[in-house]
Order: structure tokens, then sequence, then C-alpha cells
């Protein structure tokens, strides 16, 4: 859909002349708005992601830290890509822009992420290593307009729950999936016909 | 309901009305306009009939309104339910924006409107339409509502529609009976014990926001919402009209309505746009906005936006 952008306005939408005085970095945190009793919350994921041990002698639905294995190993940097895996993760699908693994991934710390400049972003708060290549995004989110809501408008009368990025996107394959529609009109039923079919 | 402010003045009986439109329009076509309605009327007593409208009702009165519907929708439906009628909230003016960009069209906020407005599950009745069209053309008689396809389907953009609360709304207008009007928070609402189900006001709406119910919903006893307003989401009686009315038994309760909770894109942004902090403010600031058919006049509290 972010194709739209840029179409020629066409019959039927018609651009809003309208607008507030409000610029984006004046715009108060909703949290810090006058009269604001109930808290925003937002989801996160539980902590750093774990691997599933399916080897003979363990019980069935044990997991072990990224760090494990990695505390023992020396980061590999020529692993960039899905393609370089041979020993372990095979079947992984990362596509994402060129971003390698440890882009992303702390190679001083497997059970944590990284920024750019190295410094360490814990799994807690992906939503800040997102942030920093996707900018505008992470703008709009922190607006309510990427994201969505649930809970309550107004905050003088409860709390409100924000998505993070990755409830909707794999940060390995961020691409958000198609869908497929499961609840359809029956149009036929919405004329006056449909009356004298009853 | 002293907080509700339809405009006061001449405010016609029911019967003066009937018998006024009855002039004008010629017997025929009169009697063919409240068909609906005259089949409906057999069903209810003298005194149901000619109640007065509700807003004019002491507050004893309205409670006992609220009681009978409960009462009737527990016998006729099986399921127990509690009817209000919150008052709009002062300061407050709703309105919606739906980023278009996001939008995939795969319609689970026509779904839990369906189901959070206890609407007919025989019909998959609904007050949000989305449109597929072709890419670039978002014009919306030229929608299709009925594909069956994976979205975002190749080549297409995908628009829902419901009632765009308008500012200017020309439904109210048409209402012979006053049965529908625009409330201080922006609700333009319909009063279903009022209604004469004249479809006037349906064929006077740009969107095609307003349905006319054909039958009686059926809804399983389980699946009823029991939780309804007045003006809103209570079961509707056969032959009356109906609209969206951006939840307001739960809008009016501070709470997100059910399409806006339900959208997986996260496209549907809701809010008083009255605060200036609110989401929607920063939105009409920061975004391209749009409104349909604003050549119309109408002043839709809907707006449409994209990211870029
Ligand atoms: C059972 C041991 C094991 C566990 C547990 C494990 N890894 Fe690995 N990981 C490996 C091996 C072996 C490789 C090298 C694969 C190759 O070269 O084909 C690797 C490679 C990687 C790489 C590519 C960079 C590099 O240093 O080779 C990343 C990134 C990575 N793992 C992340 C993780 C994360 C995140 C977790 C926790 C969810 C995790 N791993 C858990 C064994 C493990
Ligand atoms: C864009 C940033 C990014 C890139 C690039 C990236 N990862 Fe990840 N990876 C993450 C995040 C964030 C999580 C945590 C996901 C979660 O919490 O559900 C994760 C989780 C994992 C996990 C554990 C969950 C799983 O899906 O198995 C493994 C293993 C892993 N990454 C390995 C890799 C390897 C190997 C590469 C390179 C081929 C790579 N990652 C590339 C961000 C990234
Ligand atoms: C190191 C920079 C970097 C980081 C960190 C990063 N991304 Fe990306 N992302 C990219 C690039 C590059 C693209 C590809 C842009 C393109 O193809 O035009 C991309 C594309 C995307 C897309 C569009 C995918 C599509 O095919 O439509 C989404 C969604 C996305 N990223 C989400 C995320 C999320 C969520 C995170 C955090 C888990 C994240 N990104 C972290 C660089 C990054
Ligand atoms: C409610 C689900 C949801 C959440 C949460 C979410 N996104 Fe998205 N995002 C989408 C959808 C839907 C698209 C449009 C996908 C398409 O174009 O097909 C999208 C598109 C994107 C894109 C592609 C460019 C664009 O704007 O269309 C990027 C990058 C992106 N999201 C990043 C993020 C980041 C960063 C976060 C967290 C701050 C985030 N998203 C949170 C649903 C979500």
């Amino acid at each position: 859909m972010a194709v739209l952008a840029g179409v020629p306005l066409a019959i039927g939408l018609s651009a809003w002349s309208g607008g507030g005085s409000v610029r984006a970095d004046e715009v108060p945190a909703e949290a810090a708005a006058a009269g604001v009793r109930f808290p925003v919350r937002v989801n996160r994921p539980s902590g750093p992601p774990r691997v599933l041990v399916d080897t003979e002698g363990v019980p069935p639905g044990t997991t072990v830290a990224c760090s494990t294995c990695h505390a023992t190993r020396p980061p590999d940097r020529t692993n960039a890509r899905t393609d370089d895996l041979d020993e372990f993760h095979q079947g992984l699908v990362v596509r994402h822009g060129d971003s390698t693994c440890l882009a992303c991934h702390d190679p001083t710390d497997y059970d944590r992420l990284r920024r750019a400049d190295g410094r360490p972003v814990a799994f807690e708060d992906v939503m800040d290593l997102c942030g920093q290549c996707h900018g505008p995004q992470r703008r709009d989110w922190r607006h309510g307009a990427h994201g969505g809501t649930t809970g309550y408008w107004d905050l003088t009368r409860g709390p409100r729950t924000r998505n993070h990025c990755v409830d909707c996107h794999d940060p390995h394959a961020p691409a958000f999936p198609r869908m497929r529609p499961t609840f359809k009109p029956i149009d036929r039923f919405l004329t006056p016909d449909a009356e004298s079919h009853e | 309901m002293s907080t509700r402010t339809k405009p006061e003045g001449k405010r016609p009986t029911r019967r003066a009305v009937v018998k006024g439109a009855a002039v004008t329009l010629g017997a025929a076509a009169f009697a063919k306009a409240v068909s609906p309605v005259a089949e409906f009327a057999e069903g209810l007593t003298v005194e149901q009939f000619l109640r007065r409208h509700y807003k004019e009702l002491s507050e004893d009165d309205k409670r006992e309104v609220l009681a009978r519907i409960e009462r009737d929708t527990e016998a006729e439906y099986g399921a127990a339910c509690k009817v209000a009628d919150p008052p709009p909230l002062p300061g407050v003016k709703f309105a919606y924006a739906i980023n278009l960009s996001k939008c995939n069209g795969n319609g689970k906020c026509v779904e839990a409107c369906h189901r959070e407005n206890n609407h007919d599950r025989d019909t998959n009745q609904s007050y949000i339409r989305v449109l597929e069209l072709e890419k670039g053309s978002m014009d919306l008689e030229k929608g299709n509502t009925t594909y069956d396809h994976a979205v975002p389907a190749e080549g297409k953009d995908y628009l829902p529609v419901q009632c765009q609360q308008c500012d200017a709304p020309p439904c109210t207008a048409v209402c012979p009976v006053e049965a529908t009007w625009k409330e201080p928070d922006g609700i333009v609402v319909v009063d279903y014990d009022w209604c004469i189900g004249c479809r006037y006001c349906e064929a006077a709406c740009p969107y095609h926001a307003r349905r006319f119910n054909w039958k009686k919903p059926t809804i399983p006893a389980d699946e009823v919402n029991p939780d309804q307003g007045l003006l809103s989401n209570r079961i509707r009686p056969q032959g009356v009209m109906e609209k969206c009315h951006f939840c307001l038994h739960r809008t009016r309760e501070g709470r997100l309505p059910a399409c806006a909770e339900a959208c997986p894109t996260g496209a549907r942004v809701f809010g008083n746009v009255a605060d200036p902090a609110s989401e929607l403010r920063w939105i009409l600031a920061n975004k391209r906005v749009f409104v349909l058919k604003e050549e119309l006049g109408t002043k839709p509290s809907f707006f449409y936006f994209f990211d870029d």
C-alpha cells in the first residue's frame, strides 16, 4: 500500500484544507499531558529468545539461551546472511534489506542486540533497534499513526495498550504478511429484492 | 437527556408528519414508503406506537424504556443485556482517521462491527464496507466489497467506508420525523423507536452509510453483545434505519470503537479531535489528509491519510 503515496488526486477524494497548528516536536507526550491518570502500556518481548534443544537425554521442551553456545565460540562475521549458515540455524529466513546478522545481534553478547554504533540494546527494547533505521515509522508510531492501539482513547478513564514493532513485523522478514479476508458482507441481502426471497 | 442539543422548535408529532407526507407524496407512494413500518406496527401496542419521542421523556420514563428493551431482548433473543444511554462528553468532538497506506482490505473491522453491534447474522450486516478499488482511483462509486482473495491484491487499493459523522449531515435534514440528529460530540444518531423507515436519509447519504432493516435480526443468544446503548447497538427492530454511531456505548465511556481495536494493520486512529494533544491532531497537522466527496460540503469528521 505504500506505493499509493504520490498518486494524483482522483475523483471522490479531495484534499482536506483545514489543519491544526500543532507541529510534531511540540506535541507533548501523551503520558505527560494534563489530567492523564492511566498509563500507555507498550507490549514488549519478555526477554532474549531461546533455542529449543531437541536431543536425546534432555526432557522435551528444554530451551537454552543464545549465549549457551555463543559464549564458547567467537563471533563469525563471515556468517552475514542465511546462505552462510551451514552448521546451525539452517532454515532461518532473513529477508530484510541488506542487513547482516551482526548489524542487529550483538557479537559481544548474543543475548542482546546492538545499535549501529555498537551500544547494546536489550531484546525487550527492540523498538530502539528498529527505530534507528526506520525513523519515520518510529515517529509515526509515537504519535499513534503506525502500529495500532487498544483500550481507552481517553486516558483519564482507562489505560491504553500499544503494539510494538515485532508484534506485527518479523525482524528477519519484516514485510507485513498478506491476509485472506474471512468475513464478507452478503450484499444481495442488503437490497430490497432480498425481501421477496425470504 | 438535558445535555442533548437537538434544535428546539416545531417538533411535529408523528401523526402529523405521517399525514403531511401523504399529502406531498401521494397516497400510493406513501403507503409504499412506510409499508415495512406498517407491518412492523401490527406487533406494537398503541401505547408503543404513539409513544412520544424518548428525548422528551422524564428520567423515570426513560428508565422504563431502557428496562423494557432489556426485557424484550431477553424474551426474544434469550440473552440478558444491559441497555445504557450514555450522554455525549463535554469538550469532546469525536473523529476518525484511516491510514490508507496501511489498510490492506482484510475486513477485520467489518467483522468486529458485525459482532459488537448485534447485526443480523444471516446477512453478515455491518456498518462498515471495505471497497477494493483500482489503484489510484479513489472513486467510492466504483468499489467492490465482495472480493475474495489474499490482500492486498496487486494493483488494488482499499477504502473502508462507514458513516462519516458529517458536521453538515444531509441525512438528518431530510428526516420527516426528526428521528435522526447530530449530537454535540459529533455522532449522528438514530432513534430506532421513532424512525418510520421512510429511507429518505438512506437516499440522502452520499457515502451509502445508512442501512434499512429489512428483517428482524437473527442472532444466537450466546452471540448477543449484552453491552448495549439505546442509540447504538441494541438490537434494532425490523423496519428502521441504522448506521455507524462510533460505538457510542464504548466511546462515551472512553474506550476505542470495536473496529479500531480489531484492525490488524494499525490503520485506524480514533479520538477526540478537540484535544490539541490527540493523535488525530498530530495526523491532521503532519500527514496528507483527505475527506471523501469534499466538494459536497458535508464536512465529514472522518479523515483518510497517507504516509508520504
Ligand atoms: C546449540 C548452539 C547454539 C545456540 C543455542 C544458538 N546458536 Fe547461534 N550459532 C550457532 C552456530 C554453530 C553458529 C554458526 C553457524 C554456521 O556457521 O553455519 C551460529 C551462528 C549464529 C549467528 C551468525 C553469526 C555468527 O557468529 O556465526 C547469529 C547471529 C546467531 N547464531 C544468533 C543466535 C541467537 C540470537 C541465538 C539465541 C536465540 C543463538 N544464536 C543460539 C550455535 C548456536
Ligand atoms: C534487523 C535486525 C536483525 C537481523 C538482520 C537479524 N536478526 Fe536475528 N533476531 C532479531 C531480533 C529482534 C530477534 C528477536 C525476535 C523475537 O523476539 O521474536 C532475533 C531473533 C533471532 C533468533 C532466535 C529466534 C529465531 O527466529 O530463531 C536467531 C537464531 C537469530 N535471530 C539469528 C539471526 C541470524 C543467524 C541472522 C543473520 C542471518 C539474523 N538473526 C539477522 C533481529 C535481527
Ligand atoms: C540496520 C538497519 C535496519 C534495522 C536495525 C532494521 N531495519 Fe527494517 N529495513 C532496513 C532496510 C535497509 C530495509 C529495506 C528497505 C527497502 O527495501 O527499501 C528495511 C525494510 C523494513 C520493512 C519493509 C519490508 C518490506 O518488504 O516491505 C519493515 C516492515 C521493517 N524493515 C521493519 C523493521 C523492524 C520491525 C525492525 C526492528 C526489529 C527493523 N526493521 C530494523 C533496515 C533496517
Ligand atoms: C499493528 C501492526 C504494526 C505495528 C505494531 C508496526 N507496524 Fe510497521 N507496518 C505495518 C503495516 C500493515 C505496514 C504496511 C505493509 C505494507 O505496505 O504492505 C507497515 C509498514 C512498515 C514499514 C515499511 C514502510 C512503510 O511505512 O510502509 C516499516 C519500515 C515499518 N512498518 C516499520 C515499523 C516499525 C519500526 C515499527 C515499530 C515502531 C512498526 N512498523 C510497527 C504494521 C505494523
